[in-house]
Order: structure tokens, then C-alpha cells, then sequence
């Protein structure tokens, strides 16, 4: 088998080398560059523009405003976050939206073109932070795109919690984080009459794709999507933004192609962000741990509705994260003068459970009791939410390996309890849960007349690793040493293929690469008996494989090569599809789980929070490439180490701009931040969730990891903090 | 401008404001050197200039002349790779690979400036380059690698 095993990255070579192509990077001849302009106010509408200076600058090529930029179209159902295309009316709603586009010959020309735009506002009134606006909450009106409702419960919550012995009643808040991956959005964008091809970053070829043809209202057969790198996404790549349209907008007024990248700090404005949540968790225990009653209110900052609607759906793993008979969840939002938020890594799980997951912390505190101890009290053996037993859960597993990984046995009770000279040691733990999704997905195999074979899919890879495992999987369905497997993604003529986000991409794609390869199969092992004759008369298929290149029968076998010559062909192409199964045929709750356990150090003097050991157990299914995904795991601790402890997103109240739209002030982990992280996958094939077996990485070891933190701050100090990113302030209160 | 890059001679027609690290992507079409903020604070777009790592946007094109730039396309001979660069391969010291250029010109410098000692030194000298994937343990257990077989 050589899926599983540690190969290495097969892009890798080309990632060392510099030799990796990430959308801006395309030598497309006589492009120009696009610089965009943003709005200074929150609030209001443009009175005017003047362009005189912008425009006698030399190299200048176009400046388009909302005066004079093409009509988009929104027919059709545009499948993007923002329903509102930019440049089409004078309002602006938040600071920082887009209001014009430069174009000119060169960067630094349209660079300082761009920054002599002068606009003249009328302004309006705005509320710019969600604080201020608790009291305007509003339901949701499209919540998990109408799937489900905002609110649910179970049981009678309120009578349980009146009746509980021990009550717990915290408010936990996160704040506005922005994804930050290292490769801002870009875009090369050119015409051919009324084809369009996009060079672009994006998690998602096939949105982008549909999302153009709509806006431009031209056939999908006509936009090409090409994207074989993406530089980090995270969420924020997901949908496709305003940009993207901008740059093809722009290439079709000035009919040049044209490259738009974003600035940093136009990644604050452009492309979402996590929204801040406000979380009420009440908990109503009986003395022994035994979960009485559950209640989680949920609050996420929007935009305003204009441009569509977001909502963070913090409360959904709380609903099966424990056998708890009364329960009951809530989600609200609050309009701000804000752009729109969207997925960030674990959108949902990862606020919603710091906040429940620190709740339990909280609890077993109450009752003096191992936080492991009241978890498994509470083991939800089945999905208490939604009634079906889970394809697999072996959290307890989890639980149990990370626990002696850890060293959890030498932990003490009591809170500050634990020394080392001036460090005050602390060790927390917490659940991580991530729903394993998948969406419909489809692969071509194609059989060289050779022996090799290709696999292709319009999907993409964010550095997960989609070109290698796509590849390890198709290798031992053919078995073909992997050298002799070439994956090609990231291009929208290539089978369709969903968004890479919610962990999907493994069960989604994987599934259809596995589809296709049996296809193909089938197909040469047909081929072959039809061509034997006699040889194989009476044979039935199931008597032959695939190795090396010829179909192996009983006895004897016969080369691809052999049987294409005969057909006068040199490869057989065959498609495969695989889709989940729909809502009605579900026979079991699909959730990837794991355990999280961190270790801080808090300077007794000065308040210095040092993570010193971090350690995940993780129960994702099948893993695919024990490399890659122990990559996606440290990945993603490292991440929510950010989110535990570093990162925010600060707005000015009285103009409503970021005011840390930079990668100096909005801090992220750096290497020096990062101690020695143990990550663990437990050997749990889950053929039940997917074809492939797999239960998704993405996300998961991210979910856990700010509880965990916050769990070990506390143990270290007392402190409990409740608001994050954890902050040295906090430590000396 | 002449600048030399990678041993090369290659002469651009660049204004006095472009940094090395636009000429380098925009005007060379050397675009293994990533630009992730334009503004020195990730480290993506680092370089040597004559041995000595730099971050090429806050640096004009212009004070490169007459000097020696080496890029992340400069640092292997032929086929084979620079041995961080096979580190950082074997270790899968990255995911998506964007700061990954980066890293390896700032690694390769941090070898031979004598701070690859321990890991600690590792963390603290590598903390100009962010990986926004989150690959710091594999990249000092690649760094720690190359430094111990170089
Ligand atoms: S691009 Fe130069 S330091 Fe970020
Ligand atoms: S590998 Fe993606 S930012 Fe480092």
C-alpha cells in the first residue's frame, strides 16, 4: 500500500525551488497592473471624485469608479459571499470598500496613481463595533443556507437548569480575526472577446468559475479558471471576492490583461474575516458531573445586509458534543459598518468551542474534579443531536493516549498549584470536534497507452496535500509506484470538483478519484477479455487487476499498450462521480474528534504567557499520507495557539477602520512562539463516513487548541480569561 | 540597471522608487521570491545580497548594483538541490509553500552566520519569516538537519 505511507510532498521539489506558480506569478504577455482604492469613511455616500491629478500621471490606463464601471449582472444567483457587486452604486457601508481601480503600465505607476484618487464623501451615520449594538440582535435569515433553523433544543433546558444542584453562567468572547495566509489575493485576469481566463487564488476553481460568468453574464464553458498553487487560504479564499471580478472588470475596460494583487492591508477589507462572537453558556450539573442542562446563545457580528449574510455558527458542536437530555442553542447577529465575515479555519467550532470547552473547564473547577473525568462522565455514545449512532468516534481513545502522552497524570488539581522557579505551570486540555463533510465531486482517470496513469480533477491544493494523496490512492488502485501517477488540478476545464473548505476535500475528491479508478478499471479488464477471445473465455472480472501497467488475469495478462494499440488510441479517459448521501438517506452522524492538551508557563513577575508543550490526539479517520497530515496538525495547533493568545483585529469606534491591518500589529505566531508540539492520529479507517475513509484534518486540530490554552492559563494562575486572544494584561489584573 | 543576480548579468529598465523584490518578480521574472506584505514584516521575500540575508521589498533595486543577489532560483546547482532545500523536502517543513522560499534563503544564511547551534536559536533567529501554515516544528527540525550535515 503505498497510501498512508510518509512519501514525500510530490510538489515539493517545486516549492523549494521557487518553481511553484501561485496566481500572479503567470507571464501573460502585455499585462498591466490594477491598484485598488478604498473607502476612508464607514458610512455615507461618494459625492465625487476628482481624478485630474490620478489621472495626468504617467502610465495611467483607466481609472474606473462607480461612475463609470461596466454594469455587473446578479442574475442567475451568483454563488458568492457578497451578493453586492462593488462599483456599482455610490454608497459605501463600510471603510475600506472598494470605490475605484487604477490601471496603468506599470506596479509603481498604478501604485501612485492610485493614492492620488481623491474622493469627496457625504457622511452618514455608522456603527462601527458590534459592542455598542448587543441589544439590535437579530435572528438570521439564511442560516446554514436555510438547512437547518437558528435555534434548536431538546428537552426542557430551563427546568433542568433551575433544578441543577451546580450552576454555571459565563459570557466567552472572541474577537474579529483576520485569515492572513502568506499569498495575498491575486488575480490575472484576460479577454478574448467574450472568453474570459482568470489566473487566481482561490480555494474554489468552480465557484470562481460560475461566479464570473454570472456577474459578466457570458456561458461558463466561456471563463477558465486556472489555479495550481494557492499560498494559504484559510477561509478567505473560499468565496470569490470582489477583487476577482475588479481585475477581469478592469482587463475588459482597458482590454489588456490585467494583474490585481491586494496589499496586506487590503486583505483586512477585501475578503472576510472571523467575526467577533458574544457567547452565554449556562450548564446545569449534578454533583456527581452528570450534565443536567446545556444552554448556548450565540452572537456574531454581520455586515450589513446589502451584502449578504454571515453568520458564525459557534453553537453546533455544542449540540453534540455531550449526552446532555436539555439542551438549547441560539444564534444572533448584529449589523455593524463592517465588511462581511466569512469561514475562518473551524468557522463555528473553533470560537464555539473555546467557549464550551472552557465552560466545562469552568464546571469541573465547581466540582473539583478531573476535567477528563467529567468528559467521559458525559461520553456522548451517539449523537445526541441528531439521534444516530456516529460512523466512528474514538474519542475516548483520544482521550486516553493524549492523557499518557501528556503526562496528565502529573498534574495537580488545585489551580497554581504547579512551579517552576518564577514560571507558574499550568496544564489544560480540551475536545476538538469538526463535522466530516463532503460534497459532490467528480475525477477523470486517464489510461496511458504506456501504462502511467493521470488523474484530474478541478479541485485544488492549499498546501494540504491533494496532489500527493490523490496520487497515493490512484497508485494502489492501479498498482503503479507512484512515480508513474501524475495529478493534475486547480483548472476549471478539468471535472468539477466543490470548494476547499470544511475539511471536504479528501471525501469529496478522494472519493470520485476512487470512483473513476474502479471505472477504468472495469473498463481495461472489459477491453481485455473482449480482446483475448478464447484465452479468457468464461472469465468473469472479478478474476482480474491491475498491475504495472496490463491487466492480470487467470492466467496470463495483457498490456494497456498492447490493447490501445489495437484501437489505434493512446489513452482511455474515464470519468467517476461520488456524492454524499442526501439528507434523508443519512444513516449516521459523521464527526471527526480529538483531544488537545497544553502546557503554559506564566511569568509570575511580569506576566509573560509562554506555550511550552502541546499535544493532540486525533481521531480523523483514515490518514492518507501519515506526512502531510501530521502536517495539517501542527498546522493547525499552531494556528489556534494564535487564536489563544495573539490574535485580534482592532477597529478605531469613531472611523471605523482597522487599525492593525498589517502583519506586525495584527500578530501571528512566529517560529519562536511555537514549542515542541506532539500530534497523533489514531489508525481509524472510517469507511462508513466516505469511500475513502477519511474524516478530514483541515480543521480539527485547530478547534481544541484555544480552550486547551485557556484551560492551562487558568490552572497556572486562577486567572480564568474568558475574552480572547489571552493577553499579558490579563495575567496581572 | 544592471543588477546580478544568481551569477547572471541581467540588465532592467527600472524607475529609482522599484524595490529589488518588484524587479525581481515583475520586471526579472524571478518570482520564486514571494511578496507577503511588502512592508519587512513577513519574510517572505528574503534574499541574499552577498551572502547576507535581506528582505528584498524594503530594499531598492537600485542599492543592489554591483552586487551579488542570490534568490531561492540560485540556490540549487542543476538538478541537485541545496541540502536545506532537501531538508525542507523531507521534513515537509511547509504546506502551501509561499513563505517556503523564504524560510529556506533565510535558513541557508542563519547556517552560516553560526545560529543554528540549538533548537531554541533556531526558533529565535527564524522568527522573521512567518508560516501562516503553521510548519515551524518541521522547519527547525529541517534546519536542524541541514546545519548538523552541512
Ligand atoms: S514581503 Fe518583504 S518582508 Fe514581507
Ligand atoms: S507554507 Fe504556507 S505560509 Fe508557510
Amino acid at each position: 500500500m503505498i497510501t498512508g505511507q510518509p512519501i514525500d510532498r510530490r510538489d515539493g521539489r517545486q516549492k523549494v525551488t521557487g518553481a511553484a506558480t501561485y496566481a500572479a506569478e503567470f507571464a501573460i504577455p502585455a499585462t498591466v497592473h490594477a491598484v485598488l482604492v478604498q473607502s476612508t469613511i464607514a458610512a455615507g455616500q461618494i459625492a465625487g471624485f476628482d481624478l485630474a491629478v490620478a489621472q495626468g500621471m504617467p502610465g495611467v490606463l483607466a481609472i474606473i469608479t462607480p461612475d463609470n464601471a461596466p454594469k455587473l449582472s446578479t442574475k442567475g444567483g451568483v454563488p458568492q459571499a457578497i451578493t453586492q457587486p462593488a462599483l456599482q452604486d455610490l454608497e459605501v457601508i463600510y471603510n475600506g470598500q472598494h470605490v475605484a481601480i487604477v490601471v496603468a503600465e506599470t506596479l509603481e505607476r498604478a501604485q501612485a496613481a492610485a493614492a492620488a484618487v481623491k474622493l469627496r464623501y457625504t457622511e452618514g451615520e455608522a456603527q462601527t463595533t458590534m459592542e455598542g449594538a448587543l441589544d439590535q440582535a437579530y435572528v438570521p435569515k439564511n442560516f446554514r443556507n436555510g438547512q437547518r433553523k437558528p435555534d434548536s433544543s431538546r428537552g426542557d433546558p430551563a427546568g433542568s437548569f433551575a433544578a441543577a444542584p451546580v450552576r454555571i453562567r459565563a459570557t466567552y468572547t472572541t474577537p474579529n480575526e483576520h485569515h492572513n495566509p502568506m499569498e495575498p489575493h491575486a488575480t490575472i485576469a484576460a479577454w478574448d472577446g467574450d472568453r474570459l481566463t482568470v489566473w487566481t487564488s482561490t480555494q474554489g476553481i468552480s465557484g470562481a468559475q460560475a461566479t464570473l460568468a454570472g456577474m459578466f453574464g457570458i456561458e461558463k464553458a466561456n471563463v477558465r479558471v486556472i489555479c495550481p498553487f494557492v499560498g494559504g487560504g484559510f477561509g478567505s479564499k473560499g468565496s470569490t471576492w470582489p477583487p476577482a471580478t475588479l481585475a477581469a472588470m478592469a482587463a475588459r475596460v482597458v482590454k489588456r490583461p490585467v494583474k490585481l494583487v491586494l496589499s496586506r492591508a487590503q486583505m483586512f477589507t477585501s475578503n472576510g474575516f472571523r467575526p467577533m462572537t458574544v457567547q452565554k453558556i449556562a450548564i446545569g450539573v449534578a454533583n456527581d458531573g452528570t450534565l443536567l442542562s446545556v444552554r448556548h446563545d450565540g452572537i456574531s457580528q454581520m455586515s450589513m445586509p446589502k451584502l449578504g449574510e454571515f453568520v458564525e455558527p459557534v453553537a453546533l458542536a455544542t449540540e453534540m458534543l455531550y449526552a446532555c437530555p436539555n439542551l438549547a442553542v441560539t444564534h444572533r447577529l448584529v449589523g455593524v459598518n463592517q465588511g462581511l465575515p466569512t469561514y475562518m479555519r473551524a468557522p463555528g467550532e473553533a470560537p464555539g468551542v473555546f467557549a464550551i470547552e472552557s465552560a466545562m473547564d469552568e464546571v469541573a473547577v465547581a466540582l473539583k474534579m478531573d476535567p477528563i473525568v467529567l468528559r467521559l462522565k458525559n461520553y456522548a455514545e451517539t449523537d445526541p443531536h441528531e439521534n444516530l449512532p456516529f460512523s466512528s468516534k474514538r474519542l475516548r481513545e483520544c482521550y486516553e493516549q493524549g492523557a499518557a502522552e501528556f503526562g496528565w497524570a502529573r498534574r495537580t488539581l488545585e489551580p497554581r498549584s504547579m512551579r517552576d522557579g518564577d514560571w507558574l505551570v499550568g496544564m489544560g486540555m480540551a475536545t476538538s470536534t469538526y463535522p466530516t463533510n463532503q460534497s459532490p465531486a467528480s475525477a477523470r482517470i486517464r489510461l496511458m497507452a504506456n501504462g502511467n496513469v493521470v488523474v484530474q480533477s478541478g479541485t485544488q491544493d492549499l498546501g494540504t496535500g491533494t496532489y500527493t494523496v490523490m496520487a497515493q490512492l490512484a497508485a494502489d488502485e492501479f498498482g503503479l509506484p507512484i512515480e508513474r501517477v501524475r495529478v493534475e488540478l486547480g483548472d476549471s476545464r478539468l471535472p468539477s470538483a466543490p470548494v476547499s473548505g470544511g475539511s471536504q476535500t479528501v471525501a469529496s475528491v478522494g472519493s470520485a478519484v476512487l470512483a473513476a479508478c474502479k471505472l477504468a478499471r472495469d473498463h481495461a479488464i472489459a477491453m481485455a477479455i473482449s480482446d483475448a477471445g478464447d484465452r479468457w473465455a468464461g472469465a468473469k472480472p472479478a478474476d482480474f487487476h491491475l498491475e504495472n501497467g496490463a491487466v492480470v488475469g487467470p492466467p496470463g495478462r495483457m498490456t494497456l499498450g498492447e490493447m490501445m494499440a489495437r484501437r489505434n488510441v493512446e489513452s482511455v479517459d474515464v470519468q467517476g462521480d461520488a456524492k454524499p448521501p442526501g439528507k434523508d438517506d443519512k444513516t449516521h452522524s459523521l464527526h471527526a474528534f480529538g483531544a488537545q492538551f497544553a502546557e503554559v508557563r506564566v511569568d509570575s513577575l511580569t506576566g509573560e504567557i509562554r506555550v511550552s508543550r502541546l499535544v493532540g490526539v486525533f481521531d480523523g479517520g483514515r490518514v492518507l499520507n501519515a506526512k502531510t497530515a501530521h502536517s495539517q496538525l501542527i498546522g493547525g495547533m499552531t494556528f489556534g495557539v494564535g487564536m489563544a493568545l495573539l490574535e485580534e483585529t482592532l477597529v478605531d469606534e469613531a472611523t471605523g477602520r482597522i487599525v492593525n491591518a498589517n502583519i506586525s500589529e495584527y500578530v501571528v505566531p512566529v517560529n519562536a512562539d511555537i514549542p515542541v508540539i506532539t500530534a497523533k492520529l489514531l489508525e481509524a479507517d472510517d469507511r462508513v463516513a466516505n469511500p475513502v475513509g477519511a474524516k478530514g484534518l483541515g480543521e480539527l486540530p485547530m478547534v481544541g487548541m484555544a480552550a486547551a490554552i485557556a484551560n492551562a492559563v487558568f490552572h497556572a494562575t486562577g486567572i480564568r480569561v474568558r475574552d480572547l486572544p489571552i493577553r499579558l494584561d490579563d495575567m496581572l489584573a | 540597471m544592471v543588477l546580478q543576480v544568481n551569477g547572471q548579468r541581467v540588465s532592467l529598465s527600472l524607475e529609482p522608487r522599484t524595490s529589488l523584490l518588484d524587479a525581481l518578480r515583475e520586471y526579472a521574472g524571478l518570482t520564486g521570491t514571494k511578496k507577503g506584505c511588502d512592508r519587512g514584516s513577513c519574510g517572505a521575500c528574503t534574499v541574499h545580497i552577498d551572502g547576507r540575508r535581506v528582505v528584498s521589498c524594503l530594499t531598492l533595486a537600485a542599492r543592489a548594483q554591483g552586487k551579488a543577489v542570490t534568490t531561492i532560483e540560485g540556490l540549487a546547482s542543476g538538478d541537485d538541490l541545496h541540502p536545506m532545500q532537501a531538508a525542507f523536502l523531507h521534513h515537509d517543513a511547509y504546506q502551501c509553500g509561499y513563505c517556503t522560499p523564504g524560510q529556506i534563503m533565510s535558513a541557508v544564511a542563519l547556517v552560516q552566520e553560526g545560529h543554528a547551534g540549538s533548537d531554541a536559536e533556531i526558533r529565535e533567529n527564524m522568527s522573521g519569516n512567518i508560516c501562516r501554515c503553521g510548519a515551524y516544528a518541521n522547519i527547525v527540525g529541517a534546519i536542524r538537519d541541514a546545519a548538523g550535515r552541512a
